[in-house]
C-alpha cells in the first residue's frame, strides 16, 4: 500500500513574513524588538548624560569619595572627625540610617501588633479608639508627624541651661538618671570599674570585650533553653509527664549575665551639667527620637491593620476546632491562630520593614544625619557630585532593601504551610 | 509578566530621559527668548532677598537680579525668583533651572572649579560669625566650648567651623538645618546656644527678632566669606553680562552716578568714563551682545551699588550693616570695578 497520502507535508520554507503570522515565531520576534528598544533606550539614556556632563565640564568619577571630607557630624556610631574621608562620612551615615530603621522596625512591631490585635477586643470603647488611632497616623502624611513631633520637643522642652543652679526650673527624672532638653533626651551610660578592653577591627572600630561576652553569653542561654525545652518535650512524650523547666530556664538565662555585671562592675554613670551641655552619658538627639517616634507610630497604623487581617483571615472552625479539643482561649491563640495568621502576615510585613527603611531618609527634615544628610546631602553638596553620589545613594538602599527582603523571606520560609 | 516589566522600564526610563534632556544654545538667547530671568535667591533673609508682604522679592541680592533683568531685558520686573536652600543652590545652577545664582555664596577655589561655576565677582565681602544669647555671658567665640551651634548644612561655614574649633581644640555639637527660617526657630527655641553663619545673615537674621537687644554677635569673624553672584562654567558671554552688569553697579557709585541724576549726566556729563558707561559715546553694549543703554537701565533699575546697600543693609535700615570693606577703593573698602573702556 502506499502512503503517500497520509504522510505529513513538508515544512514550509522560512519567510520572513512568518515572524509575525506565524505563531512559533511571533512571541520571539516581539521579545526581540522590545529588547533592541530598551536597550538603545538605556543606550541613548547613558550617552545622553554622558554629553551632558561633558558639556557642564564634569566627570564621572568616585574619587571624591577618598578626599578630606571637612565637616562634623553630630551622631557617630563609629568614631569620625572632620579630618576623615567622605567614605568614612557616608558610612557613618549609612548606621545612622540602620539604627533608626532597627529600632523603628522592633518599636512599630511591637505596638502594631497591640494595636491590631486591640482593635478586635470586645470592649467596645478600647477597640474604637484603636481605630481612630490607626486612622490618624495612617492618613496623614509622614513628613508631617516627623515635624510635629520634632516642633513638639523643641518648644516644650527646657534648654539644658534650666537644669542649672540652686533651685532649678526642671529636674532630671527616673532617680536623676535622664534629662529632657529641647536638644536631647540625655540618658546615663554603662560604666565598668573593671573595663577587659576593647577588639581592634581596624579602621578605629573597635568592640568593647564586654559587649561581645555578653552577646555570647545569651546566645548561649537561648540555645541552653531551646535544648532543656527538647529535652522536656521527649521527657513528656516518653512519660506522660512533663518536667517543671522554668527554674532552669531562669538559671541559664540570667545568672550568666549577672555574673559577668558584678564581674565587669557594670553601673549606670548619669550625665551631669557641664558648661553649655550635659556631658558623660548618652545624649540621644530630637531629631532620633522624633524621627524614630513619627516612624513609629506611622508604620505601626500599618502594621496593626495587617495584624488584624491575618487574625480575621484564619476561619472560624479553627477556632472552634480548638476549643472542643478543651484548648483554653491563650493556647488557641498561640498554637492555632498565630501560627495561621503569621503566614498572612508575614509577606505584607516585608514591604512595611522596606517602607520604614527607606522612610527613614526624611530624617533631612530634622537635622538627623543618614545616609541622605552625609552622603546625599552635605557630601554632595560640597563636592558637587550629584550625579556619582544620588546613583550610590540609590544602590545604597537597593541593597539594603533587598538584604531586608532575603532575610524576612528566610523567616516567611520558616512559618509557611509545609506543603507535602 | 516579562512584558510588563518591559513596558514599565521603558516607562521610567522615558521619563527620566524627559528630566535629562540638554540645555542647549545661549544663555543669554534662551534669556530673550522666554523673556524673563530665572534668578535663584534665598529662600528668604530679610535685607539680602525675601519676599515683603505683598510677595515681592525685594533685597540686595534681589536688587542686583532685577539690575541684570533691566540690562538684558530692558525691564527690572521681568524676573522669576527661584527660592533655592544651601542644598540645592549649586544644582539649580548647573542644570539650568536659574540663569544666574544670587544668594549670598561663597566664592571658593573648589566651587569656582570643581563645581564647574563661574563667580562674577564680589558684590559683598563678608565673614563668618556667631550669634548667642546676653544672657549667656559668653563675649567670644573662644569661649564657646561645648556648646550646641546651628548651622546651615551645605554651606561653607559648615566647613569654617568644623576648622576653627578644631584649630582652637575645642569640640562643639552641630545641629545641621536646612534653611535660614530653620535655624532662626531652633536658635529661638534654645535649641542651640549659638548660631553660626555669614556676620551679615547673622545681622539680618537678628533684625528680624522681636528682641534684637537680647542677641550679640560675637567679635570674632573666623573667615573670608567673599560673596557673590555665579554662572555656570562654560557660557562666557554670558558671564561677562552678569560680570559686567556687577561692575557697572559698583563704577556707577565710584563715578557719582545715581538713579536720580542719571537722565543728567546722559545729557550732560562730560567725563568719558561715565560717557563709556552710559552708553554715551562708544558701544560698549554691542560688545556683550546687548544694546549701547544696558547700564544705564541695570542702574535705573535700584540705583547704584551704594544706593541698593543703603537700601537693604545699610545703617538706616533695622539690618544696620555698616559699609567696612564693602565701601569703595577710594574710601578704605575693597569694592573696585574694572575700568569702562
Amino acid at each position: 500500500m502506499m502512503m503517500t497520502d497520509v504522510s505529513v507535508p513538508a515544512n514550509p520554507p522560512f519567510r520572513l513574513s512568518m515572524l509575525i503570522h506565524d505563531r512559533r515565531y511571533r512571541s520571539l520576534t516581539f521579545q526581540v524588538i522590545v529588547f533592541i528598544l530598551v536597550m538603545a533606550l538605556f543606550w541613548w539614556l547613558i550617552n545622553n548624560t554622558l554629553q551632558n556632563l561633558a558639556l557642564l565640564g564634569k566627570s564621572f568619577d568616585f574619587g571624591f569619595l577618598f578626599q578630606r571630607a571637612g565637616y562634623d557630624i553630630p551622631q557617630t556610631p563609629i568614631p569620625y572627625t572632620a579630618d576623615d574621608t567622605h567614605l568614612r562620612a557616608a558610612v557613618v551615615g549609612l548606621l545612622n540610617t540602620l539604627i533608626v530603621a532597627v529600632l523603628g522596625c522592633i518599636s512599630a512591631t511591637v505596638l502594631g501588633v497591640i494595636v491590631g490585635v486591640a482593635r478586635l477586643s470586645k470592649n467596645w470603647l478600647f477597640a474604637r479608639l484603636m481605630t481612630v488611632f490607626v486612622e490618624i497616623f495612617r492618613n496623614m502624611p509622614l513628613l508631617l508627624w516627623i515635624l510635629i513631633i520634632y516642633a513638639i520637643f523643641t518648644e516644650i522642652l527646657p534648654p539644658p541651661n534650666a537644669y542649672r543652679g540652686e533651685d532649678p526650673a526642671w529636674s532630671m527624672i527616673l532617680f536623676d538618671n535622664v534629662a529632657l532638653t529641647n536638644r536631647y533626651t540625655s540618658i546615663p551610660t554603662l560604666g565598668m570599674t573593671n573595663d577587659p578592653g576593647s577588639l581592634d577591627l581596624g579602621a578605629r572600630i573597635t568592640f568593647n570585650w564586654a559587649t561581645i561576652a555578653f552577646i555570647v553569653v545569651l546566645v548561649g542561654g537561648w540555645f541552653a533553653r531551646r535544648a532543656i525545652r527538647n529535652h522536656a518535650q521527649s521527657v513528656q512524650d516518653r512519660t506522660g509527664e512533663r518536667p517543671t523547666t522554668w527554674w532552669k530556664t531562669l538559671a541559664v538565662m540570667v545568672l550568666p549575665s549577672l555574673f559577668l555585671i558584678w564581674y565587669f562592675g557594670l553601673h549606670l554613670e548619669p550625665p551631669s551639667l557641664q558648661g553649655f551641655n550635659f556631658s558623660g552619658g548618652l545624649n540621644v538627639s530630637n531629631g532620633l527620637v522624633a524621627l524614630w517616634l513619627a516612624l513609629t507610630l506611622y508604620t505601626a497604623a500599618f502594621i496593626a491593620e495587617i495584624v488584624r487581617a491575618g487574625i480575621l483571615a484564619v476561619s472560624r472552625g479553627q477556632s472552634e476546632a480548638a476549643f472542643a479539643l478543651g484548648l483554653r482561649p491563650n493556647r488557641t491563640m498561640s498554637l492555632v491562630i498565630l501560627p495561621q495568621a503569621l503566614r498572612v502576615i508575614i509577606p505584607p510585613l516585608i514591604s512595611q520593614y522596606l517602607n520604614l527603611t527607606k522612610n527613614s531618609s526624611l530624617a533631612i527634615a530634622v537635622g538627623y544625619m543618614d545616609l541622605r544628610g552625609t552622603l546625599g546631602g552635605t557630601t554632595l553638596n560640597q563636592t558637587g557630585r550629584e550625579l556619582e553620589a544620588i546613583v550610590l545613594m540609590m544602590l545604597t538602599y537597593l541593597a539594603l532593601s533587598l538584604i531586608i527582603s532575603a532575610g524576612m523571606n528566610v523567616f516567611n520560609a520558616s512559618v509557611k504551610l509545609k506543603e507535602r | 509578566m516579562k512584558k510588563s516589566v518591559f513596558l514599565g522600564t521603558v516607562a521610567a526610563a522615558t521619563m527620566i530621559a524627559g528630566m535629562g534632556l540638554a540645555q542647549e544654545g545661549s544663555t543669554l538667547a534662551q534669556v530673550k527668548e522666554r523673556d524673563e530671568l530665572n534668578c535663584g535667591v534665598n529662600t528668604g533673609l530679610v535685607g539680602f532677598a525675601a519676599p515683603d508682604a505683598s510677595g515681592n522679592w525685594t533685597g540686595f541680592d534681589v536688587a542686583y537680579c532685577r539690575a541684570l533683568a533691566a540690562a538684558v531685558l530692558g525691564d527690572p520686573n521681568k524676573v522669576r525668583f527661584v527660592p533655592t536652600t544651601g542644598q540645592t543652590r549649586f544644582t539649580a545652577l548647573s542644570s539650568g533651572e536659574v540663569d544666574v545664582l544670587a544668594r549670598n555664596s561663597t566664592w571658593t577655589f573648589s566651587r569656582d572649579t570643581d563645581l564647574a561655576l563661574d563667580f562674577v565677582g564680589v558684590n559683598y565681602y563678608d565673614g563668618q560669625g556667631f550669634m548667642v544669647r546676653k544672657d549667656l555671658g559668653v563675649t567670644s567665640a573662644k569661649e564657646l566650648d561645648g556648646a550646641t551651634i546651628c548651622i546651615q548644612t551645605g554651606t561653607t561655614t559648615e566647613l569654617n567651623l568644623a576648622d576653627y574649633f578644631r584649630a582652637n581644640n575645642m569640640s562643639y555639637t552641630p545641629v545641621n538645618i536646612d534653611s535660614n527660617a530653620e535655624g532662626e526657630q531652633q536658635y529661638m527655641a534654645g535649641a542651640c546656644d549659638a548660631y553660626t553663619t555669614d556676620a551679615s545673615g547673622l545681622a539680618a537674621t537678628r533684625a528680624a527678632f522681636a528682641d534684637p537687644e537680647n542677641h550679640i554677635i560675637l567679635p570674632e569673624i573666623i573667615s573670608k566669606e567673599p560673596l557673590g553672584p555665579a554662572v555656570r562654567h562654560g557660557d562666557n558671554n554670558w558671564g561677562d553680562i552678569a560680570r559686567w552688569t556687577l561692575n557697572a553697579l559698583i563704577a556707577a557709585e565710584e563715578y557719582g552716578v545715581t538713579s536720580r541724576n542719571i537722565e543728567e549726566l546722559v545729557r550732560s556729563s562730560n567725563n568719558p568714563e561715565v560717557q563709556r558707561l552710559l552708553g554715551v559715546s562708544d558701544e560698549l553694549g554691542a560688545m556683550i551682545g546687548l544694546d549701547a543703554e544696558w547700564a544705564r537701565r541695570a542702574i535705573l533699575a535700584n540705583g547704584n551699588y551704594g544706593e541698593i546697600f543703603a537700601a537693604n543693609i545699610g545703617e538706616q535700615t533695622p539690618i544696620g550693616l555698616a559699609r567696612g570693606l564693602n565701601a569703595q577703593w577710594t574710601q578704605g573698602g575693597l569694592l573696585y570695578a574694572q575700568p569702562f573702556r
